[in-house]
């Protein structure tokens, strides 16, 4: 698939070079490329008008329409449908009971026994099941086959508070016979980034086939819980806004662009989800789960005329010329005139967003990746790579009833949306309706006792001894026999092999590099388990939107960024890799352990590649 | 015009496996074997197989010997499968230099095992084919035959599932990406693996020699 010429978005004049919309279209000829000139008549049909839905039925799969005769989704009519919110969802009571050892005879996937299980026992369990359900993601269109967590797309929201451990039992209930020509059907669920134990990490080798299931274990504990035994942790370290989604092997864009994907909310005293606390110290920032706390989750497709999801027989997945936000392509949104904290998370597989609001409007950045900021930061538009959180606050409060402020994606780099029909409602000069994610319906007023306070958070020191440096290097070397491949330090993916071993308890500087002149991607790199702090980009200290606790940065050709590190708590096999979840697949990834002891020698300080 | 109609369409799509792209996608082009045997590529090496494909040339010193070798210790490690229900195809890259003969003397030298199919033909009828198996970047790139020596792809026709990964990886893990497109086995055989994988796990009492991938078998 084609390389991006330039993944420095902002302010670039290059000429855009070969989309891979554009090879999409491109029919290939021996020793040359001709372009698909016939336009497709968008003649939908819906393969599933029929059948009834709800209860056991299982959508059949479906005969994905063939590539070289897609030109392009059906035409899709903009603000058709109110802006969904995923559901929340409700504990249950597992049977079998969850335990600490994996009960494989009753179906449970093989596992190490969860880590300090009887310390952090579950006060809730949770039941997911990823499976075969069809999702309209516009009234306009079919309705499409896809994976998803309870059916629902995107996947049900879990919240809960810090301080409480949970149980998920992820259940696989994938077909058997899956010959859809991409994705496969086993699966290894990560909460992106919680602070988990190996075993329920969703490491991308752990993963299990249809009919089994696998306990998840999240003690929703602090970083640093042993650091400081009287508070359980310092709050410092507290990260809010959480997503889960599959992680296997070579197949992580397929199946979460199929679905797989939901996000994950804790709350504690600080950032309670209550604008009316009166408690001292809770921030009271809009609250109220899909009321003036908002879920925005970004994804786009490329859809067949009968409905059916498009991707390559790779498994490479496209960037869609669908933009969807929590499942629905194009909504809009009634907003009264107050604060909203909206959650913004880029769910992938490939796309990198830059968001920019109409009228005027700023975007009041409280939290990255989850992690409160010291002080917001107001910001005209934020790039949003694969994975990351975005917590921002927009104020409507100045409003007239009746105004349009729309929601764009301004990134000129990446593939164009396409929609077919004009506005129904005036765009502002300047923005074409293919820029436009969602739009917000200003309709009222409503009461806000929430308040932004301006200084939100302190971060730990990151003055501490240092145990070791590493050095990871993205590289994608062309001309190199084995170059095709996404690679880390020279190498590519390999569940049995660790590249690093770091020890529990301690500090690292981690320097991630993208060194190689061949190398013209950005990597949206992702480390696994604890958030990190970016000391240097390039020798100089972070933009401000780095300069909070992070857990995917975005590495572009040439920089080096310095990063604290810190690995608290628990054991065993964890993750870095880019999370342009293509390259993921492709194997840029890595495995690193926290282990109980490392032999190092002494003076020996630098451990590079 | 369609893109389809410069491809070596022979056969009707009649008798493929329900989702797979069939000759229209793979083509049905005729290649020649080391024996010299005409094949065609969709109904004679794709339909309803699980085969692994990789690109070389006789006379190429740079990565072919070693993804040779490292092939060679895949179909080892497969233990029988390969020429029974696997199977692999070396596509020559330079069709112009590689004829039958060269293919068969190539094959001889490394002593490649049976199941192991090399294969040449027409240059436009395999530049067409490495495009559609290859699949996996630029068309400047992808026009530079040099780049695919190292590509293994595996298709397994039957549930229409690819993988495919760096032909140098190791053993094991190429192994592996070959197994990731077997059919699922039925569930009381995974689970009795499952059983066989959690006994070993429990055997470990340092966490990071865990397995590195609860799929392995090894």
């Amino acid at each position: 698939m084609p390389k991006k010429r330039k993944k420095e978005q902002e302010g670039s004049k290059e000429t855009p070079q070969t989309t891979r919309r554009d090879v999409l279209k491109m029919g290939v000829v021996a020793g040359g490329v001709t372009l698909l000139t016939s336009n497709k008549a968008f003649k939908t049909h819906d393969v599933y008008a029929q059948t009834v839905t709800g209860g056991s039925f299982v959508p059949p799969e479906p005969v994905v329409c063939s590539i070289d005769d897609f030109a392009g989704s059906p035409p899709t009519r903009p603000f058709r449908q109110q802006l969904p919110i995923p559901s929340v969802l409700q504990s249950t009571s597992l049977n079998p009971a969850p335990t600490r050892t994996a009960h494989t005879s009753a179906g449970e996937a093989p596992r190490a026994a969860h880590q300090r299980w009887s310390e952090f026992l579950p006060v809730k369990q949770y039941a997911l099941h990823a499976k075969p359900a069809l999702h309209r993601f516009h009234p306009d269109l079919p309705q499409s086959y896809v994976w998803a967590f309870n059916g629902e797309v995107q996947g049900p929201t879990l919240i809960n508070n810090y301080g409480n451990p949970v149980i998920v039992r992820f259940f696989n209930d994938l077909p058997v016979n899956h010959t859809l020509g991409f994705g496969i059907p086993e699966m290894t669920i990560h909460l992106h980034n919680g602070h988990t134990p190996s075993e329920s990490d969703g490491f991308a080798g752990d993963f299990f086939g249809p009919q089994l299931w696998k306990d998840n274990h999240y003690p929703n504990v602090l970083a640093g819980y042993d650091t400081f035994p009287t508070t359980k942790g310092d709050q410092r370290e507290a990260q809010y806004s959480y997503w889960y989604h599959d992680h296997r092997a070579m197949f992580t864009a397929a199946n979460t662009y199929l679905g797989l994907a939901g996000m994950y909310l804790l709350f504690d005293k600080k950032d309670s989800g209550n604008e009316n606390d009166t408690t001292p110290g809770a921030l009271r920032l809009p609250s109220g789960y899909g009321v003036f706390d908002i879920p925005l989750e970004f994804a786009d497709k490329l859809i067949c005329p009968d409905g059916t999801l498009l991707a390559d027989p790779s498994g490479f997945i496209f960037q869609g010329d669908k933009w969807c936000i929590n499942g629905a392509i194009q909504p809009f949104m009634p907003v009264k005139r107050r604060k909203y904290r909206f959650r913004m998370l880029n769910t992938g597989p490939e796309r990198t967003r830059i968001h920019k609001l109409t009228g005027g409007y700023n975007f009041k950045v409280i939290a990255t990746d989850g992690n409160l900021l010291q002080n917001p930061i107001t910001v005209s538009q934020i790039t949003h790579s694969v994975a990351e959180r975005y917590d921002v606050i927009i104020d409507f409060k100045n409003a007239r009833i009746g105004d349009k402020i729309y929601l764009l994606d301004i990134n000129p780099d990446d593939d164009p949306q396409f929609v077919g029909f004009p506005s129904p409602t005036p765009l502002p000069s300047g923005v074409a309706i293919e820029q436009v994610n969602m739009r917000f319906d200003v309709v009222g007023d409503a009461t806000d006792n929430s308040q932004v306070p301006s200084t939100l958070t302190s971060y730990p020191s990151t003055n501490t001894q240092i145990a070791a440096v590493k050095t990871w290097e993205f590289t994608r070397v062309d001309d190199d026999p084995n170059g095709f491949n996404f690679q880390i330090n020279g190498l590519t993916f390999d569940a049995n092999r660790s590249d690093h071993c770091v020890e529990k308890g301690t500090a690292e500087i981690w320097k991630l590099r993208n060194l190689v002149p061949a190398s013209d991607w950005t990597h949206p790199v992702h480390i696994h388990f604890e958030e990190f702090r970016i000391l240097e980009r390039n020798g100089a200290p972070p933009p401000p939107l780095e300069t909070g606790r992070k857990d995917v940065i975005r590495l572009p050709p040439g920089d080096e960024i310095v990063l604290f590190m810190r690995f608290r708590e628990f054991l065993g096999r964890y993750l870095i890799h880019c999370h342009n979840m293509n390259h993921e697949d492709a194997f840029m990834m890595t495995r690193w352990d926290i282990v109980d002891t490392v032999a190092r020698t002494p003076g020996k300080k630098e451990v590079v590649g | 015009m369609k893109r389809r109609n410069f491809f070596t369409d022979f056969a009707s799509n009649a008798s493929r496996p329900a989702a797979s792209g069939g000759p229209g996608y793979y083509t049905n082009a005729v290649l020649r074997t080391q024996d010299n045997k005409e094949v065609r590529f969709y109904d004679d090496l794709i339909k309803g197989k699980h085969v692994v494909i990789n690109f070389m040339y006789a006379n190429c010193e740079k990565a072919c010997p070693a993804i040779t070798s490292n092939m060679l210790k895949v179909q080892r490690e497969l233990k029988g499968r390969v020429g029974k229900d696997i199977f692999f195809y070396s596509i020559t890259l330079k069709p112009e230099e590689d004829d039958p003969a060269a293919l068969k003397e190539y094959a001889e030298m490394h002593g490649v095992k049976s199941g192991w199919t090399f294969l040449t033909g027409d240059p436009h009828d395999l530049t067409t084919i490495r495009f559609r198996i290859g699949r996996w970047n630029h068309p400047g790139f992808d026009l530079n035959v040099t780049q695919h020596t190292s590509m293994l792809r595996v298709i397994n026709d039957s549930i229409n599932r690819w993988t495919g990964c760096s032909a140098l990886a190791s053993i094991e893990t190429i192994k592996q990406v070959i197994t990731w497109a077997d059919p699922m086995k039925p569930l009381e055989e995974r689970i009795r693996e499952n059983a066989r994988i959690q006994a070993r796990i429990d055997k470990m009492d340092i966490l990071p020699t865990w397995l590195g991938s609860l799929g392995s078998d090894s």
